[in-house]
């Protein structure tokens, strides 16, 4: 038996061996596109499978840690696997493989040479890794391992644009990181540790005064830079650039890490100093919210509108992470799974409109849904689920978000504007891809089917996957609710991945 | 042009030797003294780029006909393979362990799985550190034309 256990837990690192793997491997044989498209989806599938048995597993047992190289927890690196982190990772594997398989269709032979595959594995094993590491250093070394696949990612095509979004968000990232490392730094220096869970015990041990505050705020700068919160202004221009699959993957994912590591710090580590941190963090969400809204509702350009729908919802989620009582998280875990799916669906959507009509600014389209009803219809679903109408994905995360906002209001007044920002937000997300539906959609078909610049033919089926994947989240919510449930456990009760982790010593 | 060259590869000959040699024993003196595979194959790829120095990039390449990029992705390969093979013992992913050996020559000799970890390792630097320098020379080539 003794033997039996950590061979278990040794299924806690397959999320992040499956796509390394199969990252080298495509690099190797670089230049089989076949095999490299087959075997790429095929790990894909393997990791979704493989994170879903998980999410039973960890629903069933409690909380996972693996010991990396069998070095005991506060000395060693340890993986944690928490319902949390597996939701994510089979939302992540889900989405991962309707973004490949659109972008086998949709990425170019050129492309698919220079190392496209391999890149994209190696994104997963950053996002996977930083969903699954219990180690502050380790989560900086993911978070490094998923920049360094999306800045060439990015520039992968080399067209004027992106090479000039790429330098900005190389230099943005490397500065955010910069501070990240001077963040771990500060806090190494008062703790002595950098394990999550033991630098949660020294900071309840000490409190969290003025100093670990200070550094709760660096951290704050840090992710939101990550996230998109607030500090949002190179984002727009770089998830503009891209290819619309690669668009997609970085909408729907690496905003997600970002917001998952705000989840992750501060309810485990600082929380408890709320009037500081959870204060500001309220503001800037309420500023994600209304400044997004007004750049979608001023954008002409479809990418333009897609992009800044991502930043609303940075804004919304972390509302939900204000609020903090367990139905708010629950709303804003969520939000967070849909998110994830709604926006590669945006995205994905976005780039066959812009596919077919050749350009991307709305006022030259017009009437695609007359040659393409599936699409135009897929993205109707699409804005309602986007905007919260019900019985579709985004319903529920905003009903218990804005909910407990309103609720909590009487004790601060605060409350009520944020929950009324959230509304409006939702209201701004409605009208800018109503925008884009009724310039694009309706109308004069000005396109006849020979003059279009490209086809539909293998775009349609990823979209449709995830279509039918937010629907599932909507209308089988009963069926996902007591995951998402258990899954804010371990955030309301930091002892719980504390104990985990540690143990009972501590 | 030769004659200019002639002190430069005559020494080159006789230092990549040493350097080979070097690269070596950093490698083997990692595992409990400063060293190991990240600066084994650094020195390695010290002494490839001596060569590119001192003779041109065509004569390197027909001498090591090996595509560093792929090399690199092997190294990797190697030491992931490494850490799994713990899996199969077991063990926790990444876990290492050793053992003493009586060898003929050596005398008593510590083995540690540690050092396969530290092949890959090696093979990775030197395949990265290769890739750079040649894409950076090819760069060069073009534009002289």
């Amino acid at each position: 038996m003794s033997c039996g256990v950590p061979m278990m837990n040794n299924l806690v690192i397959l999320p992040l061996l499956i796509p390394l793997v199969t990252g080298i491997l495509m690099g190797i044989y670089k230049n089989n596109l076949p095999l490299q498209r087959r075997v790429s989806l095929f790990s894909l599938a393997v990791n979704f499978g493989v994170s879903l048995y998980l999410v039973q597993w960890v629903a069933g047992s409690g909380i996972r840690i693996l010991e990396l190289g069998g070095w005991p927890a506060p000395f060693g690196i340890v993986l944690v696997l928490d319902l949390l982190a597996a939701l994510l990772l089979t939302a992540t594997a889900l989405v991962g493989f309707a973004c490949l398989l659109y972008a086998v269709h949709s990425i170019g032979e050129d492309k698919e040479r220079h190392y496209f595959y391999p890149l994209f594995h190696f994104l997963l094993v950053g996002v996977n890794g930083s969903f699954l590491t219990g180690d502050l250093f380790n989560l900086f070394v993911f978070f490094e391992v998923m920049l360094f696949a999306s800045y060439v990612l990015l520039s992968l095509g080399g067209t004027k644009i992106q090479l000039q979004e790429t330098v900005k968000y190389a230099v943005i990232n490397t500065l955010s990181s910069t501070l990240f490392v001077v963040g771990i730094a500060y806090l190494y220096s008062v703790t002595g540790t950098l394990n999550m869970a033991h630098l949660s015990v020294r900071i309840a041990e000490v409190g969290q005064a003025g100093f670990l505050t200070v550094v709760a705020v660096v951290f704050l700068i840090v992710f939101s830079l990550k996230a998109g919160l607030l500090l949002y202004f190179w984002l727009p221009g770089s998830y503009m650039a891209p290819p619309g699959a690669v668009g997609a993957i970085f909408a729907a994912l690496l905003t997600k890490v970002g917001i998952y590591v705000i989840f992750r710090m501060y309810t485990l580590l600082f929380y408890h100093q709320p009037e500081i941190t959870h204060w500001l963090m309220a503001v800037m969400a309420g500023l994600t919210m209304l400044l997004g809204g007004i750049g979608a509702i001023a954008q002409w350009d479809i990418r333009g509108i897609l992009v800044y729908n991502v930043v609303i919802s940075v804004g919304f989620i972390i509302s939900g992470l204000v609020f903090a009582t367990s139905d708010a998280l629950v709303g804003a875990v969520y939000y967070t799974m849909h998110d994830i799916v709604l926006k590669a669906l945006l995205f994905l959507l976005g780039g066959t409109v812009i596919a077919i009509a050749g350009t991307g600014k709305i006022k030259e389209m017009s009437g695609l849904i007359r040659s393409h009803p599936l699409l135009g219809w897929m993205f109707f679903l699409t804005l309602l689920a986007l905007s919260g109408v019900p019985p579709l994905s985004g319903f529920v995360g905003k009903v218990l978000i804005i909910k407990e906002g309103l609720s909590l209001g009487s004790g601060h007044r605060g409350f009520y504007l944020l929950a009324g920002i959230g509304l409006v937000s939702s209201l701004m997300v409605l009208y800018s891809l109503l925008k884009v539906f009724i310039n694009g959609f309706w109308g004069e078909t000005v396109l006849s089917t020979e003059m279009e610049k490209g086809t539909e033919r293998g775009l349609v089926f990823p979209c449709l996957l995830l279509t039918a994947v937010s629907l599932f989240l909507g209308l089988g919510a009963e069926l996902l609710y007591p995951y998402v449930d258990q899954a804010i456990i371990t955030m309301l009760n930091p002892g719980l991945y504390i104990e985990a982790v540690l143990g009972e010593v501590f | 042009m030769e004659s200019k060259e002639i002190i430069l590869r005559t020494v080159t000959k006789l230092a990549i030797f040493i350097i080979l040699a070097f690269a070596v024993f950093l490698f083997l003196a990692g595992h409990h003294n400063p060293g190991g595979g990240f600066i084994g194959g650094l020195t390695v790829a010290s002494a490839i780029i001596l060569l590119l120095l001192a003779f041109d990039i065509k004569a390197v390449k027909t001498g090591l006909p090996i595509d560093f990029k792929v090399l690199a992705f092997v190294g990797v390969l190697i030491a992931v393979t490494t850490g799994m093979g713990a899996m199969v013992f077991g063990a926790s992913f990444l876990t290492q362990t050793f053992g003493h050996v009586h060898l003929p020559l050596f005398g008593e000799t510590e083995f540690a799985t540690a050092v396969l970890f530290d092949v890959g390792v090696a093979f990775a630097v030197l395949g990265t550190a290769l890739s750079i320098i040649f894409t950076i020379s090819g760069d060069i080539q073009r534009w002289k034309r």
